[in-house]
């Protein structure tokens, strides 16, 4: 095997491990922002995520016959799962974790699995009333198509990034964009406004901040809202990368994504997206391992294919966190006496 | 004693008073009647029941007044046990039809043991079912065992592949099933890329991305339907056209579904014929579709071969106990050793420890999100 059939290859396999890595970036930006202001582990994320595929599906089905233009109708299902992510993250918050906030932390850490798995059963419930278990999103033409296929206006740019393995589907591009442009805004949410001040203060010191006037209820609830609408963005951009969800299928992206928040540094915005685009190369990499091997004829690689991705991510985690127990961007906490 | 010997006497002139002198003789289905699978258990107990409805008046004229009584596992394994204890209780039922499940048949049989009942599934594949070698459990389709081997046969004489790639679900089903296939190609000289196991669901960029670079000729996926579809779909979006086949798992029209524009140049091997499949079903189906306002599917027709194979024996036990009812005991010894005609899937015998001597697979075609079958593959378990 030559370099000219090998670069194509190296840069298709990290391609999609960005792609994937951007749609763990989102995830984890929930769980971390959450962790930032409560040091709770909201494990009913994932399923605020799938909440998000599931509203996702359900406009595009409802839009289906609907001749308006295709980026109108994902418009319209990102702010529909944003808004249904987002209340019910602020919902869960206000039944589940405010009651216990003063309690151990054990306490709303077991309440947040028992919410997951509830959330999972009634998805299913809802879902199930109407004869469907697997949800295949029915996406606008042309979103699966090449980007800058045959006969689009662009074929000269699409046939070049085709020339080098970049060959992607224009909802790759979309999930790339709009990931993007959700980061950009959330970096100007929490930086730029008083909102973001107010909550980053609530997450430095929730007591302090009260006695300078802030209503740290109030902040915690926007954190959950901010938080369960860049869930509901994930939800859609995964369903309309992969196709297809279920109630249950929140889990594995959910646990990844919160290994992407802890790599990352927990509590750290740029550390969720920096380890979520991580985890997503380096799974991808681990995948393909057996290639190289071949290659370099090293026999023992050549056994290391697919079925290592998962547990070669959490390997990953636990020798960055032996040299750096905070995670690549977190901040150690030092115990003030 | 008095008293008893009185009551009998009563109960004799009962009977005799009445026009005919009747016994009633039953037998049962057992299968998901509610939850998620009862489409499929349903469809087992209505071809049962024709099959009974067909045999009524031949028991009739021998003096018995047969009866078929449905028995919901809800394909719950400890479910399906406690309904085999009340099958045992009902002495006069003498044979059973079921179950949908491997894992419901296994202890079901095991209960049912001890009693004498003998039982014929129409649909268990899982190998454990017969090689526990009860008396008392038969089977009218495939073995799982046999599906590795047919794999690899229609992947190299009919895909004429030279180069297969393997993937598997990592689950018992899944990768027992590759590794069937792994060795069956490798016997033949077929050169094997890769058998990796992957439980993701949704990303299989990696994958494809070896697909795209190793160029196999087919590509052998052991798992369920909704893990493959997921992958096909990807596949195929990613420009690869390379046919892909699996085992029973793959059975489902969801798969089309779900793999969406690429549902095509997909092959599986399933042990339930679709109806259409089976030369002798027309008539069963407009009866079936003319009796419960339903479209008869595979496994009704198995249910129904199942239950006629549970009838002639009862038939043949009658016969050879000198024209009266026969006892559990002698109908389980005349399944097993009985030979079964007249039937949709062709002629029945039964081996030593109840597989079907010979049985067969169908391999079915998905193009362009249509099933059609392809090809026919008679199997043999390895004890005859």
């Amino acid at each position: 095997m030559d370099l000219a059939t090998l670069l194509p290859f190296v840069v298709n396999v990290i391609a999609g491990g960005l792609v994937l890595g951007f749609v763990y970036a989102i995830i984890a930006l929930g769980y971390t922002m959450v962790y930032g202001v409560l040091q709770l582990i909201n494990f009913a994320h994932s399923e605020v995520f799938v909440t998000g595929a599931v509203v996702g599906f359900e406009v595009f089905r409802v839009l289906e016959a609907n001749p308006m233009n295709g980026y109108l109708k994902l418009l319209i299902a990102l702010l529909a799962a944003m808004l249904v992510s987002g209340l019910l993250n602020v919902t869960i918050e206000r039944l589940a974790y405010r009651p216990l906030r003063n309690a151990p932390r054990l306490v709303p850490l077991i309440t947040a699995i028992g919410v997951s798995l509830i959330l999972q059963d009634v998805l299913r419930l809802i879902e199930g009333f109407q004869g469907r278990f697997d949800l295949t999103y029915t996406l606008p033409g042309g979103f699966s198509g090449k980007f800058c296929g045959e006969g689009s206006s662009c074929v000269a740019l699409g046939d070049t990034l085709r020339s080098i393995g970049l060959d992607l589907q224009l909802k790759d591009v979309i999930l790339i964009v709009v990931s993007l442009l959700s980061l950009a805004v959330l970096n100007y949410l929490v930086n730029r406004t008083r909102l973001g001040k107010a909550i980053r203060a609530v997450a430095q010191d929730r007591v302090t901040a009260g006695l300078m006037g802030i209503d740290s209820n109030r902040m915690i609830s926007a954190t959950f809202l901010i938080g369960g609408a860049l869930g509901g963005i994930s939800g859609v951009l995964f369903g309309m990368k992969f196709g297809t969800v279920n109630a249950y299928s929140g889990f594995d992206p959910g646990i990844i994504a919160f290994t992407a928040a802890v790599l990352g540094g927990i509590g750290s915005i740029p550390g969720a997206v920096l380890g979520g685009l991580a985890l997503g190369v380096i799974q991808n990499l681990i995948g393909v391992t057996n290639i190289f091997g071949g290659l370099l004829g090293i026999a023992n690689l050549e056994s290391i294919d697919a079925s290592y991705q998962r547990i070669g991510a959490f390997i990953v985690l636990v020798l960055i966190l032996i040299f750096k127990p905070t995670g690549l961007l977190g901040k150690s906490n030092v115990e003030k006496v | 004693m008095k008293s008893t010997a009185l009551s009998l006497s009563v109960l004799a002139a009962l009977a005799l008073g009445s026009a005919s002198a009747q016994t009633t003789v039953k037998i049962a289905t057992l299968s998901p009647l509610s939850g998620g699978q009862s489409d499929l258990g349903t469809q087992i107990r209505n071809g049962a029941q024709l099959a009974v409805n067909e045999y009524r008046a031949q028991f009739q004229k021998l003096g018995m007044n047969l009866q078929l009584t449905a028995y919901d596992d809800q394909a719950d394994p400890a479910t399906g046990t406690a309904q085999a204890r009340k099958i045992a209780a009902d002495r006069s039922i003498l044979a059973v039809v079921g179950t949908l499940n491997s894992g419901v048949a296994i202890p079901s049989s095991q209960a049912l043991l001890s009693s004498r009942v003998a039982m014929v599934s129409p649909a268990n594949t899982a190998n454990n079912v017969t090689d526990r070698a009860l008396s008392n459990m038969n089977r009218i389709v495939a073995r799982d065992d046999a599906q590795g081997p047919a794999g690899a046969n229609f992947l190299t004489d009919n895909l004429k592949a030279k180069k297969v790639y393997l993937i598997n679900d990592k689950t018992a089903y899944g990768e027992g099933l590759t590794k069937e296939v792994e060795k069956a190609l490798k016997a033949k000289g077929t050169q094997v890329v890769g058998n990796e196991g992957t439980e993701e669901k949704s990303d299989f960029s990696s994958i494809v991305a070896k697909i795209r670079l190793q160029r196999p000729d087919a590509i052998y996926f052991g798992g369920i339907y909704n893990q493959i579809g997921v992958f096909i779909k990807q596949l195929r979006e990613a420009g690869i056209t390379t046919p892909v086949m699996g085992g029973d798992g793959m059975d489902s029209s969801e798969l089309a579904t779900i793999a969406g524009k690429g549902a095509t140049n997909i092959y599986f091997t399933t042990v339930a014929a679709p109806i259409d499949a089976l030369p002798a079903a027309r008539t069963f189906a407009a009866n079936f579709q003319k009796t419960f306002k339903d479209q008869a599917q595979g496994f009704a027709a198995f249910g129904y071969d199942a239950a006629k194979v549970v009838l002639q024996g009862i038939l043949a036990a009658h016969k050879a106990n000198g024209n009266k009812v026969p006892s559990r005991t002698q109908v389980e010894s005349a399944i097993r050793k009985g030979s079964f005609t007249g039937l949709l899937s062709g002629n029945v015998s039964f081996n030593s420890v109840g597989d079907r001597k010979s049985a067969t697979l169908y391999v079915m075609n998905v193009q362009g999100g249509k099933y059609r079958l392809s090809a026919r593959l008679p199997v043999r378990p390895a004890r005859q």
